[in-house]
Parts: structure tokens; C-alpha cells; sequence
């Protein structure tokens, strides 16, 4: 029966046979350079930053755990494609067609499989949401963190120990705060939305006029780490940016003490 | 209806001379579904040029961040010098998106193909409403009018993203764009909206009440299956929109503070009354703009399900499987616009209910996937430019599906939020995805739009190069993200991590450019075509459904006899038969089996 229809272009020849093996070509290098991408990122530097807080690994582990589980799907469903394309291409396939509407079966397992992998994923991954966004620490702020067009506004307690009083110390952009301590920042924001991202330390969390939003963290690691505001705040968003500085109980307690002093110098 | 059926065989196309009362009302306030659709069609292809000229010039600042531009830099930018100042940027990223998804995809796939495809396919004459279809079609027009008319206000277009969070939208003060051109935005979006509402409650109407004698629900096109669910989202959904857009401008205007809490103070100003919450905007723009995303696939799916099962020469695997799967994806799309907010300081309980629903929304994407891939299974596939696009369709929506799952895992959204990976993540499910569905669709139903084809070896070109420069811009973006790379950034290099990323920004500029200039290719094509395309009769792709079966184009009214319909539409090699395909109006044999007799009397 003609199966050939439609222009000159779809007439079997040479050409349509040299053609079609170029199309699935095409189509296979999707799974190749798609792997070869994400096997080259870490060599270029273009991954997952080094991680420097308790939970950070958590989160490291379910991101490469849903690359494996979703690489391996990607590959296979990719190359399905291709074997289909190239084996039931219309010169290859010399069986009539299977003339079928569906399979319950099938079905069935393509739906019963992904569901209960979904659910797995989504139950996984509750423990890590919960230490970072719901198990509040029960201490004091360390510091409260004030967003604005387009710096990012420190504040940490004085001597008395107590934020929003009179001896507050008060730092614009260098954030600085003691390494293995579990620290808890109030984020509040005084004009529109912004967001605090620590890549580094695997937290982000949007400041919201109106709200103080509790984050918390801790760091595990001696170093100096940007500070970036992921959340459009305007013209000047690009240059929102702070210092984040981990160091010592000691170097922590002498630059918040030389903070103070060239406060009070001023006043 | 069959009063204007009922006429010879050049009834249809003399039909449509008969009728034309002027110029006027036969091209340019015409009630008739098809030049809509056609109308629908320039209006958007022409913004998709300016969706993607913004783009290019994102793409340029990510590359060369303050260097002059070529060319046109002088020319828009002459107060800079010929740089892309910050101000620019933020208008330049939040018009392209604003003009990609409210003037391209939405109104292609719906007004578009929707209003050209819904009644032939059905078997109608026409839309149930055509006076309302044509309005639906001028309603688009203030907003085109007001969105052009933004660009040249003070202060500029629209720069608070395209989301428009408050307060950097609704506070004057904010922002030195969010002044009259926000206005003028939200005003546009205001009347997109309608428009869309009004094609909503035709396209309803329309497949419920107007479908050809023995066209039952199950033998619709899956076009027309997610034509309608789209329908049903569009109108249970923009509701939201259109009063979360009023009280913006209600904010804006007479200051209300709907969404500005109590004592903002920006520029050392005090901004409104307050009492409101920025979240709130949050929640009432992702209410719909969640769904939009399923709007801006699910006819997508639609098309691309057709025209895999018309290459592959098999009917549809799963049909009945595919058609709940779009149900489901729009019923579970209702409950998973938090999956946005998840940095947002929404409560964290919440996020985790917005979590579960997300990764059970991925679910009836997947049952797509496999069905899409048992129909080609055992077929026999012929790789024309429609089944190109339709197969890099399956191949880009596999990427930007899987790509979702990491961001619905609410600790691996923490990080990768706002970074490049979704911006990677959303072209391949609006543009990978999408757009190349719709090239596709264009390819497969211009025959019968203007009764000539394509060139399809320009058409095999333009998939090529799409093809090959769509990954090279957006498929890394993946990993950038990984790498922290945040999006929205004038100047990303501004930040000592972010530096060594810019020579794979400026490869995917290159890319990006390269991308821009194959879309010149199918200008060219498209436009040629209409007088150069070989003529073609009614049914170039040998294909079952009803639209096959009307004159190429279509006269006033469609078809020049009345369709009956005594099967599916993917009844392709069927043993009844010794043609490869199976028309949904051809009567079964005289003699044939008890089965088809069976299905004619259902009639
Ligand atoms: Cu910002
Ligand atoms: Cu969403």
C-alpha cells in the first residue's frame, strides 16, 4: 500500500535515506552532550560551590540524588526516542504497522512506577526542609539583617546582649559571624523584596517589608564568602552586594569590639 | 447549521465571495474563525520579533556586560553612550517576558490555533459566538496600543519583572520605571485578560454544543481535548488575575496599600498608607500565572499529539490515558502556584504541601512522555518539518519536565531559586517545548490555512539550526544555576564567583544570535509561501481528522458537505481499510465487520 505522500520530498530515494540517518543523529547527541555537560561542569567550576554549613550536604546529596534518579530517565526516554525513530523509521520498518490503541497494562506501570518514585522523592527530602526552614533554633538572634535599596543594613546586640537598643552595633554590607555556632539572623526589609543568599552556606530566604523572618545556620568553615540579593530590588540589584566573613569566637569578638569603638568615636 | 452547509461543491469557497460585504469586514473586523485565528496569527509572530529582539539584548548584556551595543546601541542608548544602562536592563528582561508570554505563546496557542482549529475540527461552521470572537481578537489591541505606547513614557516600560512583586511594582518610588509604565502594563494585562476570558467562553461553548453529528467527546482531536481544558483553566483562573491587576492599579492610582505594609519607607519617602501584604500579590499572580504555564502547553501537547500520530501512520497510544493526564494536570495545576514561593516567607508547612502537589503534578507529564513514545512505537515515521518539531517537542519536554522535579524538592529549590537553572528550566518548557510546537503546527496546518505548503527543505533549516542553538543557549543555563548563577543580575561578573562564567555566557549569546538569525529563515518561508508554496488539495498529510476534510482554505462555513463522524481520529492503518489512513467521515465498508456497523448506528 503507498505509504508516500505529501511532496516530492517524501518520495523514498538516497537522499531521504542519508537525511533521515542525519535527523536521529541530531537527536541522539541530546542525551550525549546533555550527560557530557553535566559531567564537565565540575571541571569548569560550574557547579554545586564549595559548602561550608552543617546542612548544606543535605541539600548537595538530594540535588545529585534527583540528577542520578531523573539522568538515568533523561537517558533512557532520550534514547527510546532515538532507537524508535531510527528502527520505525518508515524505509526501516518493513512490518506493517501495529495498529493498537493503547496498552491498560502499560499503563499502568507508567503510572504506578513514576507516582511511587515522586512520592519517594517528596517524602526524601521533608527531613532537610524541616532543619532548614522550620526547626527554629530557640536562642537569641545573633544579629538582625535589614534589606534596602540596595545595601544590606547589619545590626548586632551591644554589650547588653539585647538587639534594638541604644549600644546596637551597626555595619553596612560586611556581615561577619563566628565559625560552629549556631546563628539565628532576623531578616526584615525596609522598602520592597529582596532576598538573602549565602550560596555558600546553602540559604536563601526573601526579606519582606512588613515581616521578620527567621533564618538560621551554621557555619563550619574559616573564609570569606559573597552575599548576594536574588530577588529583583530594582535598577540597582546587581550590586546589592555583602561580604560575608566565618572566623574565629576570638577574631569575631575583636572585630565586633573595634566595630563599637569607631561607632562611639562618631557619635 | 446545515442551511449553509447545504450547498455544492464549490459552495464552500464561492460561499465565502457571496458573503463579503466589503474589504473591511471580510479581512479586518471579520466575524469568521479563521481569518480570527490568521489575524491572531501575524499579530503574534510579529511580537515574537520584539520578544525576541528584548531577548538579544538580555543575551548581550549577559555576554558583554556595559559594552556598547553594534549597531543599535548608539541609536537607543545615546544618553549612555551606547551601553545598556541597569535601568534598561531590568525594562529589557521584564518586557520580554511579559511580551513572550501574554502577546506570543498565550494568544498563539489559543487565539491562534484554537480559533482557526476549534471549529474544523469539530465540524462547525463556525464559532458559537463569532461577534465575540472577533472582539476577543480587538481586545488585544489596547493592549498591544498600551504596551507600545509604555516604552516611550517616562521612565520607561515596565522593570519590576514580570511578575511585578510588590511593593518594587506598586510604590512609585521604587523604582524609576514603576511610574506610568507599570501603569500602562497593568492596564494592558487588564485587557489581554478579557480577551482571553471571551475566546475562553467561545472556545467552551463552542466544542460542547457545536460538534458534527457523531462527533462524541471521545473521538475529539487531543488538540481540541486541550483546547477545551485550557479553556476551562483560563476561565476558572484569570478571575484571580484580573482583580489582583486592578488592585495594582488601584495601589498605584489612589493608593490603597492592598499590597504595601505598614510604614515602607523607600527613598527616604513614605510610601502609601500600608495595612497591606506584599505576599498576598504573591499568591493572587501565581493563582493564575501557574495554571498560564499549563496554558502555554497544554494545546501545545495537543498539537504535537496529532502530529505524531499523523507521521507515525498509528493512532495515538493511550488516547483515553492521554486525555485524563491533561485533565490532571489541569485539576492538580489549581493547587501548586506555591511551589513560586517557597523562598517567599510563605509558612514552611504550607511549602511543604505546595511540594507534595508539585511532584505529583509531574506525574501525568511522564504518562505523556510514554504514550507519545508507544505511538511511534511500531509505526512508520516519516520525518517532515511538523514531525521534527514535533519529536524535538517530546526530546525538550522530557529536559524541562525532569528539570522541574529538582525545583519542586523544596532544599534544592532553596538553592537553585532565582538562579539561571530556572531560567534554563522555563525555556525548555516555553520555548524548547512550546514554540517549537508551535513552528510545528504552523508547518502542518498552513496547507490548510492558505492552501499552499511550506518549503520544506527551509523548513528542515530553520528546525536545524532552532535546534541546535535552543540547547546551546539554554541547555547549560542548567548547570550555571547549579553554580549559583543568579538571574536578573545587570552585571553578574560584578559578584568575584560569578566571573569566570562569562565566556559560557558569551557562547550562549553566540548561540542566542545564531537562534535569532534561523528565525529569519521561516519569516522568509512563511511569507513566500503564500505565494510561492505549492498548491495543495484538501488532505496533503493523508490525515483523518475533520479540518482534512474541508476545501484548503476553508471557505465561510467550512465544509461544502456535512461531516459525519463514525470514528477517532487516529485511526491510521486500520485493517479496515487499505489506505494507510481512515478519514473520520468516511462511512465504514458495506460489507465490513459487526464492529463498524456497530459504531455507524451510534449515529
Ligand atoms: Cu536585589
Ligand atoms: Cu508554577
Amino acid at each position: 500500500m503507498p505509504v508516500e505522500f505529501g511532496p516530492d520530498e517524501f518520495k523514498t530515494n538516497e537522499r531521504r535515506t542519508i537525511v533521515t540517518r542525519f535527523w536521529i543523529f541530531l537527536f541522539l547527541l541530546v542525551p550525549i552532550l546533555g550527560v557530557g555537560v553535566f559531567l564537565w561542569a565540575p571541571y569548569a567550576g560550574v557547579y554545586l560551590p564549595q559548602d561550608v554549613s552543617t546542612h548544606g550536604h543535605k541539600i548537595d546529596h538530594l540535588f545529585t540524588f534527583i540528577l542520578l534518579l531523573t539522568g538515568a530517565v533523561f537517558i533512557a526516554t532520550e534514547v527510546v526516542l532515538v532507537v524508535f525513530m531510527w528502527r520505525y523509521d518508515r524505509e526501516r520498518n518493513q512490518d506493517p504497522v501495529k495498529f493498537t490503541h493503547g496498552s491498560h497494562n502499560l499503563e499502568m506501570v507508567w503510572t504506578i512506577i513514576p507516582a511511587a518514585t515522586l512520592l519517594f522523592i517528596a517524602i526524601y527530602q521533608m527531613n532537610a526542609w524541616a532543619e532548614v526552614k522550620i526547626d527554629r533554633p530557640d536562642i537569641p538572634p545573633t544579629l538582625k539583617v535589614t534589606a534596602r535599596q540596595f545595601e544590606w543594613r547589619l545590626q548586632y546586640p551591644g554589650p547588653d546582649g539585647v538587639l534594638d537598643t541604644r549600644d546596637d552595633i551597626h555595619t553596612v554590607n560586611d556581615l561577619h559571624i563566628p565559625v560552629n555556632e549556631q546563628i539565628l539572623i532576623h531578616l526584615e526589609s525596609d522598602d520592597v523584596l529582596h532576598s538573602f543568599f549565602l550560596p555558600n552556606l546553602r540559604i536563601k530566604q526573601d526579606a519582606v517589608p512588613g515581616s521578620t523572618i527567621p533564618v538560621w545556620f551554621r557555619a563550619t568553615e574559616i573564609g570569606a564568602f559573597d552575599l548576594v540579593c536574588a530577588e529583583l530590588c530594582g535598577w540597582g540589584h546587581y550590586k546589592m552586594k555583602g561580604r560575608l566573613t566565618i572566623e574565629s569566637r576570638e577574631d569575631f569578638e575583636n572585630w565586633l569590639e573595634q566595630k563599637r569603638q569607631e561607632q562611639e568615636a562618631v557619635q | 447549521m446545515s442551511a449553509t452547509i447545504a450547498h455544492g461543491h464549490e459552495g464552500a469557497h464561492g460561499d465565502a465571495h457571496a458573503h463579503s460585504g466589503s474589504f473591511l469586514t471580510t479581512y479586518v473586523f471579520s466575524r469568521d474563525h479563521k481569518v480570527i485565528g490568521i489575524q491572531f496569527l501575524i499579530s503574534t509572530l510579529l511580537w515574537f520579533v520584539v520578544g525576541g529582539l528584548l531577548a538579544l539584548a538580555v543575551r548581550w548584556q549577559l555576554a558583554w556586560p556595559w559594552a556598547d551595543m553594534p549597531i543599535v546601541g548608539r541609536m537607543l542608548f545615546s544618553a549612555e553612550g551606547g551601553q545598556i544602562s541597569p535601568e534598561f536592563y531590568t525594562m529589557l528582561f521584564t518586557m520580554h517576558a511579559s511580551v513572550m508570554i501574554f502577546f506570543v505563546i498565550i494568544p498563539i496557542l489559543a487565539g491562534a490555533f484554537g480559533n482557526f482549529l476549534i471549529p474544523l475540527m469539530i465540524g462547525a461552521e463556525d464559532m458559537a459566538f463569532p461577534t465575540l470572537n472577533m472582539l476577543s481578537y480587538w481586545a488585544m489591541w489596547p493592549a498591544f496600543i498600551l504596551m507600545t505606547a509604555s516604552f516611550f513614557v517616562e521612565g520607561g516600560a515596565a522593570s519590576a519583572g514580570w511578575t511585578a512583586y510588590t511593593p518594587l511594582a506598586s510604590v512609585h518610588q521604587a523604582a524609576p520605571a514603576s511610574g506610568t509604565g507599570q501603569t500602562l502594563w497593568l492596564l494592558g494585562l487588564i485587557f489581554v485578560g478579557i480577551s482571553s476570558m471571551m475566546g475562553s467562553v467561545n472556545y467552551m461553548t463552542t466544542i460542547i454544543q457545536m460538534r458534527a453529528p457523531g462527533m462524541t467527546m471521545f473521538r475529539l482531536p487531543l488538540t481540541i481535548w486541550a483546547m477545551f481544558i485550557t479553556a476551562v483553566l483560563q476561565a476558572f483562573a484569570l478571575p484571580v488575575l484580573t482583580a489582583a491587576l486592578f488592585m495594582q492599579v488601584l495601589d498605584r492610582v489612589l493608593g490603597t496599600g492592598f499590597f504595601v505594609p505598614e510604614g515602607l519607607m523607600i527613598n527616604n519617602e513614605t510610601a502609601g498608607a500600608g495595612g497591606g501584604q506584599p505576599l498576598l500579590w504573591q499568591h493572587l499572580f501565581w493563582f493564575y500565572s501557574h495554571p498560564a504555564v499549563y496554558i502555554m502547553i497544554l494545546p501545545a501537547m495537543g498539537m504535537v499529539s496529532d502530529m505524531i500520530a499523523t507521521f507515525a501512520r498509528k493512532p495515538i497510544f493511550g488516547y483515553k490515558p492521554m486525555v485524563y493526564a491533561i485533565a490532571g494536570i489541569a485539576g492538580l495545576g489549581f493547587i501548586v502556584w506555591g511551589h513560586h514561593m517557597f523562598m517567599s516567607g510563605m509558612n514552611p508547612y504550607l511549602g511543604m504541601t505546595f511540594m507534595l502537589a508539585t511532584m505529583m503534578i509531574a506525574l501525568p507529564s511522564a504518562i505523556k512522555v510514554f504514550n507519545w513514545l508507544g505511538t511511534i512505537w511500531g509505526g512508520k515515521i516519516e520525518l517532515t518539518t511538523p514531525m521534527l518539531f514535533s519529536l524535538a517537542f517530546v526530546s525538550m519536554f522530557i529536559i524541562g519536565g525532569l528539570s522541574g522535579i529538582f525545583m519542586a524538592a523544596t532544599p534544592v529549590d532553596l538553592f537553585i531559586h532565582d538562579t539561571y537553572f530556572i531560567v534554563g528550566h522555563i525555556h525548555y518548557v516555553l520555548f524548547g517545548s512550546s514554540a517549537f510546537a508551535i513552528f510545528g503546527g504552523i508547518y502542518y496546518w498552513y496547507p490548510k490555512m492558505f492552501g499552499r505548503m511550506m518549503n520544506e527543505t527551509l523548513g528542515k533549516i530553520h528546525f536545524l539550526l532552532s535546534f541546535i542553538f535552543f540547547n546551546g543557549t539554554f541547555f547549560t543555563m542548567h548547570i550555571l544555576g547549579a553554580g549559583g548563577f543568579p538571574r536578573r543580575l545587570a552585571d553578574p561578573y560584578h559578584y568575584e564567583a560569578f566571573k569566570h562564567m562569562q565566556p559560557m555566557n558569551q557562547f550562549m549569546t553566540i548561540c542566542a544570535l545564531g537562534m535569532g538569525a534561523a528565525q529569519i529563515i521561516f519569516a522568509i518561508n512563511f511569507f513566500g509561501s503564500l505565494f510561492f508554496g505549492k498548491r495543495v488539495g484538501r488532505n496533503p498529510w493523508r490525515a483523518n481528522s475533520l479540518e482534512w476534510q474541508a476545501p484548503s482554505p476553508p471557505g465561510h462555513g467550512n465544509f461544502d458537505f456535512q461531516p459525519v463522524v463514525y470514528r477517532g481520529p487516529y485511526e491510521f492503518n486500520s485493517p479496515e481499510v487499505d489506505e494507510d489512513y481512515y478519514p473520520q467521515t468516511q462511512p465504514p465498508p458495506e460489507k465490513g465487520g459487526q464492529e463498524k456497523q456497530k459504531e455507524g448506528e451510534q449515529h
